[in-house]
């Protein structure tokens, strides 16, 4: 296929989009509300009513708005129906035709929930169907990989990739374009790109619904990635929780090969490039790159010190280059749009948009894309809409990594440096929004479980470490500590983070530590409840 | 002539085959040989063999670790070490409480310990017809329909005790 052939075949199918589009969410959240029976019945509708030549019912990804699932949207006129019922599926052909009204609730879709919004990496979501490669097309994909395979060297990639600022989404924040330069430079014919889907983080499901709604941009992503540093062979190491994302993964990965846009002479080039999924069991761990690796080869998800890095001695002992899905959800957009364009976006050191899945306790639920820099109140209050009865006590970012920023706070701007700042990080982007109903010492104790089941067991600190600071809490929040107890907990919490071998202990307690920093006067009140208003030394 | 070529073909496949004969053998054959016996699909074996099986018996592991040629501690390892796979029979009916932050937030904790209560049962026992078995998430990335509970495969939000003794109602 040349490059002529492509935007023929992209011209043709949208010639063949009707005038109206309904857009039906097919994603994991309004599939649980039965949203498939609701496309069944539109196209039972639209079939009755006679109207198959100008309305076309299209399953698509997500639309972000998870709480007030299932969504129906009417393109071009942006008509938005949340929480709709397969049974209002009909009323709302018979509004189209205008012999009825929609039963159905409407929705706002210029709320600030969407308004606010700046889509990068969710361009395509809620708006394509995920399973097929022709409306990914049609809406221009594949036309960036196109570029650099004819237009551009493995260098200049790196170097527009590095230009663009863009830096790791999967919570490190690492630059990617170093990355990328690292294993280009690395000697060696067998290189790999492994695709991180294992997203682990309690609360978040960015890369789930980037998967599950726009595929083939992460297959373009890493096709570009391979190009520029070398490899022919990529991974996709996705959840196993996570089923409909590794079902439309494989229909895209067999609609690339047979497209000729994955598989061997990638556009007439002589780039070749083939994905294999493979899917997890069940491991936090297994998010940390080195374990990662581990579990691609079918081991147990043990992480290994650290250096040699990946990028030098990675999966089967060849240059590795790891990305996070939704890093690799944006190379097809800068390499589209250009660097300088992707770097005007955001704060001086944190550039683009990052996804955020905003959940907990506040009246809009969902996944929204924000540039980076904006501020946490306007994400909570402007978007989110705030806490339903009361106000917000903390908002929680990072997962089990993270910290719990206070109310105090939230003028903060979210980037990666300002939030590792106060004692949290960005994290992969879950945003859990807690009130006064929430026990911030149990939060604590919350994650700290979490890490003390997910501790792979390789080195003392974190195995024994997350045990021993999960009695501490216990014993916290059962009224049985003294303050001499938070000072152990603190001293170990610090011993924790500096001595375990990979991110999760290291980062295991960051909870508490920020907890501590913010919310000490919880810890306090639970200890003198049960000396009788005496603070025992 | 024929029939001597033919007579060693099928002694052979009888061979690779299961002495038990059960069948569901013959499907991990056949993702072991998709998979062209490499050492590093054992873990998509193993999700294979559970898939069939409904847990990793020995026999089972054993199976796999002469098919891919790999040490039995080392499929053993493996099993052992992800939380997907069990090595104890899972009851007909699973429902599966997700633990999610989202979901604690939203009470999911209580809403596990009511269904403990309801059903008799502790996380991640089953009951003793072996008919329903419930076990606990870290996060199925449902979270903006929070409380979520998926019962045999199905996602099903925003959740309450008594919706979800409901459905599973029939199973106990």
């Amino acid at each position: 296929m040349d490059l002529t052939e492509l935007r023929e075949l992209a011209k043709k199918e949208r010639a063949a989009f009707k005038s109206i589009r309904v857009h039906c969410c097919t994603s994991t959240g309004c599939q649980a509300s039965n949203s498939l029976d609701i496309k069944k019945n539109l196209d039972t509708a639209v079939k009755d009513a006679g109207l198959e030549d100008q309305v076309q019912v299209v399953g698509v990804g997500c639309m972000g708005f998870c709480g007030r699932g299932p969504l129906v949207q009417i393109d071009p006129e942006e008509t938005l129906y949340e929480e709709v019922t397969p049974e209002q599926a009909a009323s709302i052909i018979d509004g189209i035709k205008g012999s009825g009204e929609a039963t159905a609730t409407k929705g706002d879709s210029q709320h600030p929930f969407f308004s606010r919004q700046m889509r990068i990496v969710r361009e395509n979501s809620g708006k394509i169907d995920p399973e097929r490669i022709e409306e990914y097309i049609a809406v221009g994909g594949y036309e960036s990989l196109y570029k650099v395979l004819h237009d551009m060297t493995p260098e200049q990639v790196v170097q527009e990739i590095t230009r663009s600022g863009l830096r790791g989404r999967g919570g490190g924040g690492y630059p990617t374009g170093l990355k990328w330069a690292t294993v280009a430079k690395m000697p060696g014919d067998q290189k790999y790109v492994i695709c991180n889907a294992d997203e682990g983080d309690p609360g978040a499901f960015m890369d789930r619904s980037v998967l599950e709604s726009d595929p083939h941009l992460v297959l373009e992503g890493m096709a570009i990635a391979a190009y520029a540093v070398g490899a022919n062979h990529g991974f996709i190491y996705v959840r196993a929780e996570y089923p409909l994302a590794i079902q439309r993964l494989q229909k895209a990965i067999q609609q690339g090969k047979k497209y000729g846009v994955l598989g061997s002479q990638i556009f007439d080039s002589p780039f070749d490039f083939k994905i294999d999924i493979r899917i997890g069991a069940g491991a936090f761990v297994c998010g940390e790159e080195t374990a990662l690796i581990g579990s691609v080869e079918g081991k147990r998800g043990n992480p290994r010190p650290r250096p040699p890095y990946p990028a030098q001695s990675g999966l089967w002992e060849c240059p590795t280059l790891i990305n996070n899905v939704e890093t690799l959800a944006n190379i097809t957009a800068i390499i589209g749009k250009g660097a300088d364009w992707y770097a005007s976006i955001g704060t001086e050191k944190s550039k683009g948009t990052k996804i955020f899945a905003l959940t907990g306790k506040i009246r809009n639920n969902g996944l929204i894309e924000v540039p980076m820099g904006i501020t946490l109140r306007e994400i909570v209050e402007e978007m989110g809409g705030g806490v339903p009865d009361g106000s917000v006590k903390a908002v929680q970012t990072g997962g089990p990594s993270g910290g719990c920023i206070p109310a105090e706070m939230l003028d903060t701007p979210v980037d990666y440096d300002s939030l590792t700042k106060l004692g949290s990080m960005m994290g992969s982007g879950g945003m859990v929004v807690m009130d006064h109903t929430t026990n911030m010492v149990d939060v604590a104790k919350f994650y700290m479980e979490f890490c003390r089941d997910e501790s792979c067991g390789k080195c003392i600190p974190c195995r024994a470490g997350t045990v021993q600071m999960d009695e501490m809490l216990n014993n916290i929040l059962k009224g049985k500590a003294t303050l001499a107890d938070i000072e152990k907990l603190e001293a170990l919490c610090q011993m924790v983070a500096q001595t375990s071998l990979c991110g999760l202990g290291m980062t295991a307690p960051n909870p508490v530590i920020s907890t501590l920093r913010y919310f000490r006067d919880e810890y306090l009140r639970l200890i003198q409840q049960t000396s009788n208003g005496k603070v025992p030394v | 002539m024929q029939s001597t070529e033919a007579e060693p073909k099928a002694k052979a496949k009888k061979e690779a085959a299961h002495p038990s004969g059960d069948k569901r053998f013959k499907v991990l054959d056949m993702t072991m040989k998709r998979n062209q016996y490499r050492q590093d699909a054992l873990i998509e074996v193993l999700h294979k063999a559970q898939e069939a099986f409904g847990y990793l018996e020995e026999d089972v592991l054993m199976y796999v670790a002469r098919g891919l040629k790999l040490p039995l501690s080392r499929v053993y390892g493996v099993a052992t070490f992800y939380h997907l796979f069990s090595l104890k029979p899972q009851g007909a009916h699973t429902c599966v409480v997700c633990l999610g932050t989202a979901c604690y937030v939203k009470g999911a904790n209580a809403l596990l310990e009511g269904l403990e209560k309801d059903c008799g049962l502790k996380s991640g026992e089953t009951t003793e017809d072996g008919q329903v078995s419930l076990v606990t998430a870290r996060c199925i990335g449902a979270c903006g329909i929070a409380p979520a509970v998926v019962i045999d495969g199905v996602v099903a939000g925003k959740q309450t005790r008594e919706a979800i003794v409901n459905r599973i109602k029939e199973y106990l």
